[in-house]
């Protein structure tokens, strides 16, 4: 007979263990925020925000061609992106017989799970080959790819929660169904839509690996959509690599801008979501 | 005549709900006794207490004392754990371990004080099975999944689960409402056997099976207790006019 | 379920050309979604093809990979990625759970909160900032700190042996480790908060403590769902590309030693492919990707089976 102490031991002591389990799992946050800030604070200028990167080994620069080439890029990939996603999740919610979309569903599912590199090579299949040539559009499209099937799947959610009765009420009146689905209930859950976008646009905005041989990066401003085009996480990679120093400065301020901005979009994307949904 | 487990001034609040109020009763060793009223009267309430189930409700408070033989469950030092282990619980639904097996399930509380001895296992299932009138229904299939099981089944075999840790009293919430007829027979059938050995208190909102199942039955409305006493005397010549109405159905 | 708002089955506005129109435009954006996953597979088939057919079964087991004279042999990519992610895993499986637990039974719900969204925070830190931090800060920590004393009283070990770089399989193992700990925890806490009290409480009145609770109850019902997080876990470990790419030192050997440089899959890809010096070259490289596409699309439709049933029989949706 094992006596009651023992037992309590044991208690104690894995609770012990879980809480430091826990523990280790958040150092990596305080560490790596920590290093941003610290390392990215100091390198922050106006410099930074408005010129582009120095040839190697000079001193300044900045990373103003990667801003503005990564907000390129999610604007022409929220153009196939958010359309697929919406449009589709509509299907799913108003139209779709279970067993299509129970498949589909799962094909979103199923491609959110897949490494981004392999959306590059396809990107790369797709739009480089034929155009002979890496190219913001190349970019924008394989930026695409990740957007679309989580947009489908938050907008589905929202969809699903806008009550029945409130299509009917708009269809007893002689609304047709295209017309009652776009100006009724996507409107209706359209707070929980715009969140799912944010999120959505959050999560591209840091994908490197697609980037890598379709919009290639750039030295310099890009001119044309089907030329190659500087992205943000591009630029912190190839800086990152290398063995300049000043390098690694703009690395960190561009790790320290690009996380701000993943952070207020998210931010502001839950505090749309916030009065729509309970217990999330 | 002993009295197994003790009642004084027990309140419990949930926050800033009074609950139960100033409940004071006697369960003899050895006997049935039944806890009825209306829903929201407070009786599963003071059954949790009683197994100190209420120390795992954030926002609960139990004031007052129960007492096991005389010593009291809530006093300074006692361990909840321990109290458990002497006081078990059937619950309304059976609630059975979905990933064990019959035989697993009936030594899960045995299993917790360590010193697994195969042997000893084997005869704890047995009998406990034997007790609850289960084990020549399940003899050949121990190793089966306990969700194979009807669910009256299901509830004799929560109720040898109990059993099988040699509890000295046994707690039931309601342990046949969710049962159909025949197994709620065999459920009380049971309950008439097992008070050779165990002392048990039964919350039921089914007057009928209390009058059939119990030697003694208190009567509660709205957190008090508006009587206790004798079964036989409780339902035919009643002291309180509130318990007449209940029992002749007035209300409730 | 979809069929309560799903009015056309109900037959109303049949036929009118406005619904017609809007129907197939949803129709058409919902299929692309099947679409792509189907060209997916087909393109990277298809430019893979070259190789497969040059190269056969010797792809996988060839050590050598050789952009000028032409050879591709894969293996010590396919070693990387299944020692990083395997080991990975094996680090971050105990912690997550762990964690998953203390959030969902040990601290108040509010707490539990707070925690589990610095969690997804963790989560949404994107892969080329991990690899910042860990390739400026870790690995260089692990060569000075880490390596030595590992070398120092394991290198008896076949597992320790070798210079100290920093950069090496053991810098990708702490990184991917780090990185999946978040979707596992996540998953975790979302099946074990479907575990019914009912169990818990039947636990309890056996004179559990909290822990033994956890242990017979808790845990052995969310059996399934665990097995689906940790499942997706491990696709996201092979998956990941720059964050491995910028710590494992990007050596293409097959090695016991964890503090030797390696090579991984998704870490070859993003290294070569913009400038991939032939046809073949190009192709070698499409069939690797069409290597990691297949694996993980097993993966990830295990993982998805699993935590798929657990919501049907739960009745709570888990992500």
């Amino acid at each position: 007979m094992i006596p009651l102490t023992w037992r309590k031991v044991k208690n104690g002591g894995m609770t012990l263990l879980m809480a430091l389990f826990t523990l280790t799992v958040l150092i990596p946050l305080v560490l790596i925020f920590i290093h941003i800030v610290r390392m990215g604070v100091s390198s922050l200028s106006l410099d930074f925000f408005t010129q582009i990167p120095k040839p190697t080994g000079e001193a300044g620069g900045g990373m103003a061609n990667g801003m503005v080439g990564s907000a390129l890029l999610i604007a022409l990939a929220s153009i196939l992106g958010i359309p697929v996603g919406i449009f589709g999740a509509v299907y799913l919610a108003e139209y779709g017989g279970s067993r299509i979309a129970t498949t589909i569903r799962f094909a979103a599912d199923v491609l959110s799970g897949i490494p981004s590199i392999i959306t590059g090579m396809v990107a790369y299949a797709l739009l480089v080959v034929p155009l002979k040539g890496f190219s913001a559009l190349a970019g924008a499209f394989a930026l695409s790819l990740i957007m679309a099937p989580i947009v489908l799947r938050t907008t589905e959610e929202q969809l699903k929660l806008v009550p029945v009765s409130l299509r009917e009420a708009s269809l007893a009146l002689g609304v047709p169904l295209w017309r009652t689905t776009l100006k009724v209930t996507l409107r209706s859950a359209m707070k929980g839509v715009m969140t799912g976008i944010l999120l959505a646009v959050a999560r591209i905005a840091g994908e490197t690996a697609p980037l890598l041989f379709t919009a290639l990066g750039n030295q310099f401003w890009g001119k044309k959509l089907t030329e190659p085009i500087a992205a943000m996480p591009l630029q912190i990679f190839s800086f990152a690599i290398s063995p300049y120093e000043d390098w690694h400065r703009l690395a960190w301020a561009g790790a320290l801008v690009l996380v701000a901005v993943m952070f207020t979009l998210s931010l502001t994307a839950r505090y749309f979501g916030r009065s729509k949904q309970s217990g999330l | 005549m002993e009295i197994k487990v003790h009642i004084d001034n027990l309140n419990v609040h949930f926050g800033q709900t009074h609950a139960v109020k100033h409940v004071a009763m006697a369960f003899p060793t050895n006997s049935v006794t039944a806890i009825i009223g209306p829903s929201g009267c407070g009786k599963s309430t003071v059954l949790r207490a009683i197994n100190r189930m209420h120390d795992l409700t954030p926002g609960a408070r139990v004031a007052g004392s129960i007492t096991l033989d005389g010593a009291d469950i809530y006093g300074r030092g006692v361990d909840p754990v321990a109290v458990r282990r002497q006081i078990g619980m059937v619950f309304q639904k059976p609630n059975p371990f979905p990933a064990m097996s019959i035989y697993d399930n009936v030594v899960a509380g045995y299993k917790l004080n360590g010193r697994f001895n195969r042997g000893e296992a084997d005869e704890i299932v047995e009998s406990s099975l034997k007790r609850v009138a289960l084990w020549d229904e399940v003899k050949d299939r121990l190793r089966a999944n306990s969700m194979e099981l009807s669910g009256g089944q299901q509830q004799r075999l929560c109720i040898a689960r109990t059993i099988a840790v040699k509890p000295e009293v046994i707690l039931m919430d309601e342990p046949a409402s969710a049962l159909d007829p025949i197994s709620t027979l065999k459920i009380e059938e049971l309950i008439e056997e097992l008070k050779e050995k165990y002392t048990i208190i039964i919350v039921t909102h089914n007057m009928q099976q209390a009058a059939r199942v119990s030697d003694y039955t208190a009567f509660f409305y709205l957190g008090d207790l508006i009587e206790c006493g004798d079964t036989r005397k409780i339902f035919t010549t009643p002291e309180k006019k509130q318990t007449e109405d209940y029992i002749t159905g007035r209300f409730g | 379920m979809a069929s309560d708002t799903n009015i056309h089955r109900w037959k109303i506005e049949k036929g009118r050309s406005g619904d017609v129109i809007f129907k197939g435009i949803t129709v058409l954006f919902a299929f692309f979604i099947l679409l792509i996953l189907l060209l997916m597979v087909v393109e990277m088939a298809l430019e893979s093809l070259p190789a497969i057919r040059k190269f056969g079964g010797s792809f996988i087991s060839g050590r050598d990979w050789d952009a000028v004279q032409g050879s591709f042999g894969a293996l010590p990519y396919i070693w990387g990625s299944v020692v990083s992610s395997m080991l990975a895993l094996l680090l971050a499986t105990p912690l997550s759970i762990g964690a998953a637990v203390f959030i969902t039974e040990i601290v108040p719900k509010r707490v539990g909160g707070v925690i589990i969204a610095l969690v997804e925070l963790l989560a949404a830190i994107p892969s080329v900032i991990y690899g910042l931090w860990g390739v400026l800060i870790m690995a260089p920590w692990l060569q000075r700190s880490v390596e030595p004393f590992l070398i120092k009283y394991g290198g008896f070990l076949p597992f320790f042996q070798g210079a100290p770089y920093g950069v090496s399989m053991l810098a990708a193992v702490f990184i991917l480790m780090i990185m999946i700990v978040p979707i596992i925890t996540s998953i975790t806490k979302e099946v074990l908060l479907t575990v019914p009290a009912s169990q818990k409480e039947a636990a309890y009145a056996l004179g559990a403590t909290r822990w033994e609770m956890i242990r017979i109850a808790v845990l052995p019902y969310g059996k399934s769902g665990i097995m689906g997080a940790v499942i997706l876990g491990l696709g996201r470990a092979i998956g990941e590309t720059m964050a491995v790419t910028m710590v494992i030192g990007n050596t293409p050997q097959i090695s016991l030693s964890l503090l030797a440089p390696a090579y991984t899959m998704p870490s070859v890809i993003a290294n070569e492919f913009a400038e991939a010096s032939s046809k073949i070259h190009t192709a070698a490289l499409m069939e690797i990707g069409l290597i990691l596409l297949v694996v993980t699309l097993i993966i990830n439709i295990l993982a998805r089976l699993l935590l798929w049933s657990v919501s049907r029989q739960k009745g709570r949706p888990v992500p």
